[in-house]
């Protein structure tokens, strides 16, 4: 058995796992704004009364939701050059993730504009609105706050999604993890720094959602 | 080259990763159910140890990444002395992982059983123990089977990760296949279809029967 | 609290069947039941009256020991209920205890409670097989003979989810009956039921008074049957026993003024 914990090595390695923990969040960040509207342009699509659009775009988010995202990573990373267009890790990366929970949150969405009472959307047609202030102004509004619980866990679920991204070489945590691994052949304090990191974003990331949630829920009168 | 080709050439070596994929979400499956009954029994345990392992447990696998866990456990769990085979490795992270999922879900559940059915029982002098087993579970058992639909298929996808500890998976024999072939968007793109199929052709219809089955042996329908 | 006032078991000669001694439960600031004092005697039928909040159901919740105590000892057929001895003086009782103990109480709920995954037959074997330990084939002919009292033989093997409320209610009083207690409690049975149907519940329930020699505690809001069949009503207000006594005594000339704001209010809402 050959356990020993080294601080000093830990120590040393901490500010490049720290550096590249400001990446992962980065990634996180901009594939959670990606989904934010490709998911909204997705649940807003499937009511656009076509019958034929709202079938493509729900065996699209079925597709994408029962298919692995590692996959999906490889898949936009890989299948690009084969057609000459050829896109850095980053860029496919964050088409991935992005793509990958917007499926997740059109559903959210979805959930939340289905729970607006139809006497709304009535009212609406009996003021003569149109569909857009319709949206804008009743719909949405009231849409959100329900909303809100289910698009904190997916922020949560991105950011930890995000060490998938080092399988095509996007510099984040996981990735920097790896490098230092194969460098110095030691994994214990790497991996587990990882770990530990992680907990250390999402736990208090997950109470807030949660407060949130609490609180919407007060507000809703739920 | 044609996809007809492609598959002619490729198909066996994909319908093997295909079958190693299987046996991963099987074996997954049931390290995930056995763990999210455990630890979901054990939340709500009179017992403070038990509580706090399980507390810890579902916090730990919920709060990190699964690719974190599966690293940790194939590449640091043996200098600890415990060195898994990489398959086991494999099914072990990924079940414990959708465990602690899980476990919520069975928590959720058992709370979801209307108050008068442990009174209930509780009139009928059953031991909590009994209780628990003869009347509590079978009925949360129907409540947890939708959301367990949703949580197998996240589950099978997180098989996928296994081929990154080489596992030769579906995951892997596509990536081994693009790497000499660079053929991507068919060999990527073959593997995506069949995941689909087996998500929503094979899970997905199997948990509604299980959901249909359970609701009319409850005499729900 | 001064556990020592109390005695650990009452005297033969002293031994109703069920006794509340001081009882006081409370939540917080609130008490539900304010050392309440009332014996119940072997095979007597009580009915538990009173306005919404006025503690009746606790009354019922605490001698199933659904509720805890927060003071005072009850005790069943001379034993206490939700303590024990220990040294010489009561201490709050363990599990054990309270299995024994409950094991002579049946208590039926306004909502039934039926165990929704069995048939009206399993509901009923479901305890005499699993507590008390019945085989297969005693529990069965015990539950059927049950069943078949309560005019629910023909319906044995449907779902709870099949039966009307008031079937519902039949089935609950045959697999309370299957524990063969010695005390029954009806809490509330014909609240939540149509009003055509209440009429098959009161009848077991009365087929009961006249042919088993159980002792029973009802709260109840119908007075009517109430008076028909009770040895004794006791009239709740704000936790405490405003009045009791016999049925036609407390329904012809109710004493206290609050007895008599009730009666009216009940009597104008028919």
């Amino acid at each position: 058995m050959s356990f020993d914990w080294k601080w000093e090595f830990t120590w040393a390695i901490l500010p490049r796992l720290l550096a590249a923990t400001l990446n992962t969040l980065m990634a996180a960040g901009i594939g959670y704004a990606i989904a934010l509207v490709v998911g909204l342009a997705l649940a807003l699509g499937q009511r656009s009364g076509s019958r034929a659009l709202t079938l493509a775009l729900r065996e699209f988010i079925e597709f994408v939701r029962s298919t692995p995202l590692v996959l999906q990573i490889f898949f936009i990373f890989y299948v690009g050059p084969q057609f000459g267009i050829t896109l850095s890790p980053w860029v496919s990366g964050m088409l991935a993730i992005g793509l990958h929970y917007s499926a997740y949150l059109s559903e959210v969405y979805r959930a939340g504009i289905e729970a607006v009472p139809r006497g709304q959307w009535e009212a609406c047609r009996a003021l003569n609105m149109s569909t857009r202030d319709t949206y804008r102004r009743i719909v949405i509004p009231q849409a959100l706050p329900a909303s809100i619980p289910g698009m904190g866990n997916y922020l949560v679920g991105i950011f930890k999604d995000t060490p998938m991204l080092s399988v095509i070489g996007v510099a984040e945590l996981m990735q920097a993890a790896n490098s230092i691994g194969s460098e110095t052949y030691r994994f214990l304090e790497p991996y587990t720094m990882v770990g530990v990191i992680f907990l250390a974003i999402s736990l208090p990331v997950a109470g807030l959602v949660h407060l949130l949630e609490a609180r919407v829920r007060r507000k809703l009168g739920m | 080259m044609s996809i007809w080709d492609f598959l002619e050439t490729y198909g066996a070596r994909l319908a093997n990763g295909t079958l190693v994929t299987c046996a991963q979400f099987l074996f997954a499956s049931m390290v995930a159910i056995v763990a999210a009954l455990l630890a979901g029994l054990g939340r709500m345990s009179g017992n403070w140890f038990i509580r706090s392992f399980s507390i810890i447990y579902i916090e730990i696998f919920r709060g990190t990444s699964l690719l974190v866990q599966l690293y940790w456990i194939f590449y640091v769990l043996p200098l600890f002395g415990v060195s898994l085979p990489k398959f086991i490795a494999g099914f072990l992270s990924v079940g414990l992982n959708v465990g602690a999922y899980g476990a919520e879900i069975v928590r959720g559940a058992i709370r979801a059983v209307p108050r008068g059915q442990w009174e209930a029982a509780y009139a009928l002098s059953m031991s909590p123990a009994r209780r628990m087993r003869r009347i509590i579970l079978p009925q949360a058992f129907v409540l947890m089977l939708p959301p367990w639909g949703n949580l197998l298929i996240e589950l099978l996808k997180g098989t996928a990760l296994v081929a990154l500890i080489a596992v030769a998976d579906l995951m892997f024999v596509a990536k081994q296949i693009n790497g000499a072939t660079f053929l991507s968007a068919q060999a990527f793109g073959v593997a995506l279809v069949v995941y689909f199929v087996l998500a929503r052709f094979l899970i997905t219809p199997f948990m509604r029967w299980l959901e249909r089955t359970m609701s009319r042996r409850l005499g729900r329908i | 609290m001064d556990m020592s006032a109390y005695p650990l078991e009452l005297p033969e000669n002293d031994r109703p069947m069920v006794r509340f001694m001081n009882v006081t439960k409370s939540y917080g600031s609130l008490t539900v039941l304010d050392r309440l004092n009332l014996d119940v005697r072997r095979g007597e039928m009580v009915s538990v009256i009173g306005p919404s909040g006025s503690g009746k159901t606790t009354v019922l919740r605490m001698l199933m020991t659904l509720e805890t105590i927060s003071d005072g000892v009850i005790y069943v057929d001379g034993k206490p209920l939700t303590h024990m001895e220990r040294g010489g003086v009561l201490v709050p009782a363990d599990e054990r205890h309270l299995r024994r103990m409950r094991a002579s109480i049946g208590m039926c709920f306004q909502h039934f409670n039926l165990f929704p995954h069995m048939t009206a037959l399993r509901n009923c074997m479901e305890g005499p097989v699993q507590v008390l330990g019945l085989s297969e084939r005693e529990a069965r002919t015990r539950s059927e003979e049950l069943l078949a009292m309560v005019g629910m033989i023909d319906k044995k093997d449907q779902h709870p989810s099949r039966l009307s409320g008031g079937q519902q209610q039949r089935v609950a009083i045959a697999r309370a009956l299957a524990m063969r207690p010695r005390i029954m409690l009806f809490d509330e049975v014909t609240s939540a039921l149509d009003p055509e149907v209440i009429g098959e519940v009161t009848n077991v329930i009365r087929k009961l008074v006249a042919e088993h020699d159980l002792t029973m505690l009802m709260v109840t809001h119908q007075m009517g049957f109430a008076r028909d069949i009770s040895d004794r009503i006791c009239f709740f207000y704000k936790g405490q026993i405003e009045e009791q006594g016999p049925p036609e005594a407390f329904f012809t000339s109710p004493q206290r003024e609050r007895t008599q704001q009730f009666l009216r209010a009940v009597k104008d809402a028919d």
